[in-house]
């Protein structure tokens, strides 16, 4: 297993040609708290950049961008009935999607941990 | 605008503090603190949030019946604002729209006037301008600081005993922690709670006073909003803005029955006909069914499939408990009761017509 992180602060940890992805800690920290994830459904299909969904804290929303094409497997259902799980534990219990990779080439471009740290300050 | 945010009297308390700093109205304010907007709003509703509003603009009115002049340009019986007391009001454009919302109190030799820090300078102009013989003086050295919740009365009362006997919209001028302050028991939150005018060299000293207080923690512009809007307060440039009248924005309450009788105000024709005839349009509470929140612009949809209107402000509602909004619908719409969808991100959403505020009000009457 790999983490691979974007810059739109998701982060993608990956086995096999499948992945999970979600928002880093610094990004819901960023964003106060979480009320409201709008999920896509599992077989949905999407590219690099597109949205994929949207995440509304008190005051604001903020889109989530797909940092690789793929395929949704699975969105987690317990961001559902509790979206302030995302500000506990974004990068545990809180994941938005397991996907699918269409192309594990695009995983390149993302950066790793010490890459994320160093934009993040 | 171009210039650098300003920076009010308590800045350097709200970096201490830990507040999020960011550009509100050309001022650098706390958005939220370590707390986050959902305590703060909570901390408010149950306990006691003090809150920075030095953005606001602060006015001293001097001169001969200025009381009537105000009411050349606003709509409110501020001729009979007994002295001691604050009236909520507007200026209101030939057309009837509202040129901005302010507070005016009778404070005996001179009228005080708060009004919001974006319009700044379109206001003190508008009131040189058109009140005859008034010294209008922009306060540029007092911070302004809102104490508010139901635990605000001994938060204030404990350095202040005389602001415990205070009642809703009554103003007061006395001393805290030895500065004379103006103390005006009101809010933007719907909870009973002061906004204390303070001298800008001793801020930071009596918010520090009012924070050492275990019942009050410091909230920003965030829980701000979602505490108005719950309690169905207006925010101007979302709610209302120059091209709304009073009567569509649900303010009939706030012009007083003299003045809507005898008129004589900008706009009055047109605001006497919507009293009579009723408005194209109306502000109302809604409230979506599930959990999106529904945003500023969002498309309101009678239970037909038409469009009738659109959201002007829209959050979570801490103490509700889910998703709270207000926005214009036609009329013939807006009964509460009326089955709408809100049209978010492309798809419909359930919501209903709902009777302003959503969370009771807790004045001091």
């Amino acid at each position: 297993m790999a983490t691979y992180y974007s810059e739109e602060h998701e982060w993608v940890t990956v086995e096999g040609d499948t992945a999970t992805i979600g928002i880093t800690q610094h990004a819901a920290d960023q964003l106060g708290d979480i009320v409201f994830v709008e999920q896509k459904e599992a077989g949905d299909d999407f590219e690099k950049g597109d949205e994929i969904g949207v995440i509304e804290s008190v005051k604001a929303a903020s889109e989530i961008y797909a940092p690789v094409d793929g395929e949704v497997i699975e969105a987690n259902e317990v961001l559902a009935d509790n979206p302030g799980a995302m500000n506990e534990s974004p990068e545990g219990d809180a994941w938005i999607y397991k996907i699918k990779l269409s192309d594990s080439s695009q995983l390149d471009d993302l950066m790793d941990l010490d890459g994320y740290k160093a934009l993040i300050g | 605008m171009t210039d650098a945010p300003k920076r009010t009297p308590l800045y350097d308390l709200h970096v201490e503090l830990g507040g999020k700093m960011v550009d509100f109205a050309g001022w650098e304010m706390p958005v939220q603190y370590p707390m986050g907007i959902m305590g703060e709003h909570k901390q408010c509703r149950e306990k006691a949030a003090l809150f920075d509003v030095s953005h606001m603009g602060q006015v001293i009115l001097r001169g001969e019946n200025v009381g009537e002049k105000l009411e050349g340009i606003c709509p409110q019986a501020y001729a009979t604002l007994k002295e001691g007391k604050a009236r909520y009001g507007f200026f209101t454009n030939e057309e009837g729209g509202i040129m901005d919302d302010l507070i005016v109190s009778n404070a005996g030799d001179h009228y005080f006037v708060v009004v919001n820090a974006a319009l700044r300078h379109q206001d003190i102009p508008h009131m040189r301008d058109n009140l005859d013989g008034v010294e209008v003086t922009e306060i540029f050295d007092r911070a302004l600081v809102a104490v508010q919740g139901p635990a605000a009365e001994n938060v204030v009362g404990e350095l202040c005993p005389a602001a415990r006997d205070m009642k809703f919209m009554e103003t007061i001028v006395a001393d805290i922690n030895g500065v004379s302050c103006r103390i005006s028991r009101l809010g933007y939150t719907g909870e009973d709670g002061y906004e204390i005018s303070i001298p800008e060299d001793k801020a930071a000293d009596v918010a520090r006073a009012f924070l050492a207080h275990e019942d009050c923690e410091p909230a920003g512009l965030g829980a701000r909003d979602s505490l108005r809007l719950e309690a169905g307060l207006c925010l101007y440039g979302n709610d209302i803005d120059q091209s709304t009248s009073p009567i569509e924005a649900s303010l009939s309450w706030a012009i007083q029955k003299r003045r809507k009788e005898e008129g004589g105000f900008p706009g009055a024709a047109r605001v006497q006909k919507e009293l009579a005839e009723g408005a194209a349009k109306k502000l109302v509470g809604i409230k979506p069914t599930g959990r999106a929140p529904a945003r500023q612009g969002v498309e309101i949809q009678c239970a037909e499939g038409n469009s009738i209107g659109a959201i002007t402000s829209g959050c979570f509602g801490p103490t509700v408990g889910g998703p709270v909004a207000m926005g214009y619908v036609a009329a013939g719409h807006g009964e509460p009761g009326e089955k709408v969808n809100l049209i978010i991100r492309g798809k419909a959403q359930p919501a209903e017509i709902v009777s302003l505020p959503f969370v009771t009000q807790n004045y001091k009457r």
